[in-house]
């Protein structure tokens, strides 16, 4: 299992989400807080390509043994690619959060959203409180 | 995480290591939580016959036997292990969630007999060593012989008096100990093997389609339809058996495993040929089997297995079917 950190260059959901800024695109994943409360994940069921994602909204869920937890989107926008590594190996999103165990990217619809999101620091902090 | 009050772990390093040790190798499970009820006195037996499943005279000086009460209308309270540990002198594990009920059960019941009923849980401690590892390993720290399977015997382990009982929950070979309460800690650290919480413990039972009360189990439900009718002897008159005598299941519990990726839980619809005709009672993603894995209460007509039957998993159907018991077998792995 991965060392716990929180890369500086992602925007983070309240939700223990992440996104990856790029021009008109994201790339979105869960913490490592997020793995480490869900243990060891042994399925992950992705949206389609194509679907519509909305902030706030669950587009994905991931399941441990022990419990099925559903994926908030920090940012609205149309899925472009899903992580199908993950379909045989959904272990790498508790290996690797913020790498091999990305779940989606997703061509925003309104990228002035991600101003709402938290910066490392303010996420840290919200794990703390 | 909170359980009937205990403060219970879930997993120590991982749900999946866990379960995968025990199978292998062998791991350590703190089952304290669980009650124990101890009944002594002349009339013993009779009053024990009078109110458990399966035929208590079967039980010989060191045995071992599975069996449920129930109520009058055969829905189940509790399943249980009765240990005999003397001519009249009966130890009885129940499930922690039920312990209360059912000691005031078995407390009510015992009017009229020639008997002791006594709450004995806080006394005890008990710990399950289990995997194929766990009598080499309970070996190492034992005094006297270790029982054979369902069986039960006197023996210090790691310098404490324990009862040691060849019975377990996950399918392996394997020991439950049943400790002083004040000498547990000493017993568990002597034992040097991988410690695994509930998680791991409810995967394994699972694998072998052995009943968790609460989920595959409850008042709502009779021994037979959940596939009990083998520790219910219907002729010792045990409280329920008139209720059992001519019953005739229009569902029952069994094991399935899914042909499609996902993981059924507890409560998910089950569909045959199209329609919501079943509830599953049980389900996970087995360790060994790397399947979705559950049992569900279907209609007896589509009961057998290798029926397809499909599980509404959150909006989503998931094909699956139904298998014989036990799901895992040790060749599987």
């Amino acid at each position: 299992m991965a060392e716990e950190t929180y890369p500086p260059e992602l925007k983070y959901h309240r939700e223990h989400d992440w996104a990856r800024v790029e021009g008109g695109e994201a790339t979105f994943g869960i913490t490592w807080y997020a793995q480490d409360a869900l243990g060891e994940v042994v399925f992950y069921d992705p949206p389609d390509v194509g679907a519509a994602v909305s902030a706030n909204q669950s587009y994905a869920e991931v399941e441990s043994v022990k419990a099925v937890s559903d994926v908030v989107a920090p940012l609205s926008g149309q899925v472009v690619a899903v992580n199908d590594g993950l379909t045989d190996a959904p272990e790498r999103i508790n290996d690797d959060p913020y790498g091999e165990g990305w779940l989606v990217k997703v061509k925003l619809s309104d990228p002035s959203e991600a101003e709402a999101l938290l910066d490392v620091d303010a996420y840290k902090k919200l794990l703390q409180s | 995480m909170p359980f009937a009050g205990w403060e219970m772990p879930v997993q120590y390093e991982g749900i999946r290591q866990e379960h995968v040790a025990v199978r292998t190798d062998a791991g350590k499970f703190d089952v304290s939580h669980m009650g124990e009820v101890e009944t002594t006195g002349p009339e013993a037996e009779r009053f024990l016959q009078s109110v458990l499943s399966n035929d208590v005279s079967k039980i010989a000086v060191g045995g071992a036997q599975y069996s449920v009460l129930c109520r009058e209308d055969g829905g189940v309270l509790d399943d249980l292990f009765t240990y005999r540990l003397g001519d009249d002198r009966y130890l009885t594990v129940t499930n922690a969630s039920n312990h209360e009920r059912d000691f005031a059960w078995l407390a009510e019941h015992a009017q009229g007999f020639d008997v002791d009923v006594r709450d004995v849980a806080a006394d005890h401690a008990m710990v399950a060593l289990q995997g194929p590892r766990a009598r080499a390993v309970l070996g190492e720290h034992l005094e006297g012989d270790a029982p054979a399977r369902m069986r039960v015997a006197s023996a210090r382990v790691a310098g404490v008096d324990c009862l040691v009982c060849g019975t377990g929950y996950t399918g392996e070979d394997g020991v439950e100990l049943l400790i002083p309460a004040d000498r547990a800690t000493t017993v568990w650290d002597a034992l040097d093997v991988t410690p695994a919480g509930l998680g791991a413990r409810d995967t394994l039972r699972l694998e072998v389609c052995f009943h968790l009360y609460g989920n595959d189990l409850s008042e709502d439900r009779n021994p037979i339809e959940a596939g009990l009718g083998w520790c219910c002897k219907l002729d010792t008159g045990f409280i329920g058996a008139d209720a059992l005598r001519d019953f005739e299941p229009a569902e029952t519990l069994v094991p399935f495993a899914f042909t499609d990726p996902g993981i059924p839980r507890p409560g998910n619809p089950v569909l045959v040929d199209g329609e919501p005709r079943g509830v599953v009672t049980s389900g996970s993603q087995s360790p060994c089997l790397q399947l979705g894995i559950g049992m569900a209460y279907v209609p007896v007509d589509a009961a057998a297995p290798g029926t397809h039957i499909e599980v509404d998993v959150r909006g989503k159907r998931r094909r699956a079917e139904i298998r014989e018991k036990p799901l895992y077998k040790k060749e599987d792995g």
